[in-house]
């Protein structure tokens, strides 16, 4: 009857995570004193330590029923290729840092249209037209983001040294 | 009518105008290109909105939110692909349609019913909004929390066969949220000694890394797909007089969008299925569903566009939102000390029925739009998706980084990014993190509150409203058990 409940369409990778997240919910829940406080002369509902509690306890329950429904479960071939592609978004995690640390120097458009096209180049495009798309695509997310709704971006460290009022003129809209 | 007359002076000015149209047109073009979606476009408007007026940045984001599922429709009555996961059903007979008859037909039966749907529901917010501000005071601090719970019951349970992940998620959101300094005794809350922890983790943060950036990633290690599609030819007026033969399947699976639009956690699809089941069981030619049932097409569209009017309603009239969607847009009300809830409807009923005018003028903006820019529309499906998840990626940064200037923010967004892609991979469910994070804010605060009122837990629901509130989450929960007792019963049969 148990196994009738838990039992599920299981995508390869899936104990991977579920043991995983298990782990994680039980380590969490094992932090509960130490990150938490119980404040004396306070009511239980005004408690910091509540609503931790109460969602790690979820969490390791609802994490153990998955843990179980990924056991009785039938598997599917291909954890191994799944887990690599989870791993191949890391890269393109580094590239979004990359390009966030770079930034603050170089400025926004340039950094924005270097990134562009560059990431266009890596993902396979080497056609010209899809370079310049890239570049196009860069150019135009800064002037309407950074030109007309003017979100807050720093000004890139190079623009210093740009002449007067090129300067002024990339500092703000750039 | 001085009511109607101070709605519409909200909303007569140059920039809510323009709001509304790169909101409503903005969001055809997301909502057409498979892979995008609405949630992808708001999470990374989201930070950008938040330096203009209240009604100029709902406007940009509502009109992204109703419009999307116009343009949803087209990659999926074109190329059997829903441009948005809500738009699934409609390639059922979209497709069908389409290869049989004419792709102008079917994509204007499926403008038109969309229309339908999204005027009335609007009429519908319009009406129910005097009975909305009567009902709203009754809604103290134990109603919302109650309201809350129901909320995240509902988004567990209507993820069927995904419960218990849904469940898991959800907690995650919960606990996600107490992360940091703890509002009232200033402790400190799973922060593990790291400075950057103790303001907590933002919501948009995590709403641009689960849904921007993993779809960006996604984008970028699958296979590059490039769709290809035909320019549609002939008029695309007539779908608004075919769409008069089946008044009675528009108007029936508008009420459905309406009043499913308006449970929190339920929404388009429920809505969808609900409807299409109705057209399909009254119908006199039910054997042609799915192979280009004109009553098909109209029950999935006209269904999911009449939800966003009417998602509104819990957010705006308790402050709480049924979807990830509506939650992002509580940030937006949030920054601008707009306190969406009871109140709102009691002190600032104008303002709620510009947002609903605006809702109106989207649609008919959407309409014309499409009318005569289909075929430019498909330029744009034709994008290849790595190249998407270039441009995705791109535009994440400028919502991360222009919250507040944070690499860590953007490291946890990246973080998150990673996390979602694996959700996705494994079909596990998102929104509920999201709901989690915004629901368990609102249930810590008006537990407190609410029980320093209390003497007895019983007195909790002593209240009309409270114990109509706790007897739906009973009922809910009991008819979900059984149910799923019954599937079970039946399924043993089988085997």
């Amino acid at each position: 009857m148990v196994k009738h409940l838990l039992k599920r369409d299981r995508h390869p990778g899936d104990l991977v995570f579920a043991a995983c997240f298990l782990l994680l919910s039980l380590f969490l829940l094992s932090r509960l004193g130490h990150e938490t406080s119980w404040v004396g002369g306070t009511a239980w509902y005004a408690q910091p330590m509540l609503w931790p509690a109460l969602s790690l306890a979820g969490m390791t329950v609802f994490a153990l029923l998955n843990v179980c429904g990924a056991v009785v479960s039938d598997r599917r071939e291909g954890r191994g290729r799944e887990m690599l592609l989870w791993c191949r978004s890391i890269e393109y995690a580094c590239w979004f840092m990359l390009y966030v640390w770079i930034v603050p120097l170089m400025g926004y458009l340039p950094t924005t249209v270097i990134f562009a096209a560059s990431l266009a180049l890596r993902t396979g495009y080497r056609d010209r037209t899809t370079i310049s798309a890239a570049v196009l695509v860069g150019i135009a997310i800064v002037v309407v983001f950074k030109g007309v709704l003017e979100v807050k971006i720093p000004a890139g460290q190079v623009y210093e040294h740009l002449p007067g009022g090129l300067r002024n003129f990339m500092i703000q809209y750039m | 009518m001085e009511l109607l007359a101070s709605s519409i002076a909200i909303l007569y000015r140059w920039d809510v105008a323009a709001a509304l149209l790169a909101g409503s047109i903005g969001g055809v073009v997301i909502g057409a290109i498979p892979g995008v979606g609405a949630a992808v476009a708001i999470a990374i408007l989201l930070p950008a909105t938040f330096s203009m007026d209240p009604i100029v940045g709902l406007t940009v984001l509502l009109g992204v939110y109703g419009s999307s599922m116009y343009g949803g429709a087209i990659p999926a009555v074109l190329i059997n692909t829903p441009g948005t996961a809500v738009n699934a059903l409609t390639t059922y007979d979209g497709y069908p349609m389409a290869k049989r008859d004419s792709p102008r037909r079917a994509l204007s039966l499926a403008y038109s019913a969309s229309f339908f749907g999204g005027i009335f529901s609007v009429v519908c917010l319009v009406l129910l909004s005097q009975v909305l501000a009567l009902i709203a005071p009754h809604f103290g601090s134990r109603e919302i929390f109650l309201a809350a719970l129901l909320g995240l019951v509902l988004v567990v349970l209507a993820h069927r066969g995904r419960i218990v992940s849904a469940g898991m998620m959800a907690c995650l959101g919960i606990f996600i949220h107490t992360i940091g300094l703890e509002p009232v005794r200033y402790t400190r809350r799973y922060t593990f000694d790291q400075s950057w922890l103790v303001s907590g983790i933002d919501l948009i943060v995590v709403v641009l890394g689960l849904f921007a950036l993993s779809q960006a990633f996604l984008l970028l290690v699958e296979p590059d797909t490039r769709a290809r599609v035909d320019r549609v030819s002939g008029g695309i007026f007539q779908g608004l007089r075919e769409l008069l033969k089946f008044k009675r399947v528009a108007t029936v699976s508008s009420s459905f969008g309406v009043s499913m639009g308006m449970i929190p956690g339920v929404g388009e699809f429920t809505a969808q299925f609900l409807s299409y089941t109705y057209a399909q069981k009254t119908s006199r030619t039910p054997e042609r569903f799915g192979k280009g049932s004109p009553e098909g097409l109209i029950a999935s569209e006209a269904a999911n566009n009449a939800v966003p009017g009417a998602a509104m309603i819990p957010l705006l009239a308790l402050g709480i939102p049924g979807e990830a969607l509506t939650a992002m847009m509580l940030s937006v009300f949030y920054v601008h000390n707009v306190i969406p809830g009871p109140q709102l409807f009691a002190n600032q009923l104008d303002f709620v029925v510009a947002l609903y005018i605006a809702l109106l003028l989207l649609n008919i903006i959407v309409l014309v739009f499409l009318m005569f820019s289909t075929n430019g529309i498909l330029r744009i499906i034709r994008i290849p998706s790595r190249f998407l998840g270039v441009m995705i990626l791109t535009l994440g940064f400028v919502g991360v980084y222009s919250l507040r200037n944070s690499i860590t923010d953007c490291a946890l967004a990246a973080g998150f990014g990673i996390f979602g892609l694996i959700l996705k991979r494994l079909d596990l469910p998102i929104v509920p993190i999201i709901l989690g994070m915004v629901l368990g804010g609102i249930m810590e605060v008006k537990l407190r509150s609410a029980m320093a009122r209390v003497q007895t837990p019983l007195d909790f629901i002593e209240r009309p409203v409270s114990a109509i509130i706790f007897t739906m989450i009973v009922l809910v929960i009991g008819w979900h058990i059984a149910s799923t007792a019954r599937a079970r019963r039946i399924r043993s049969r089988g085997d």
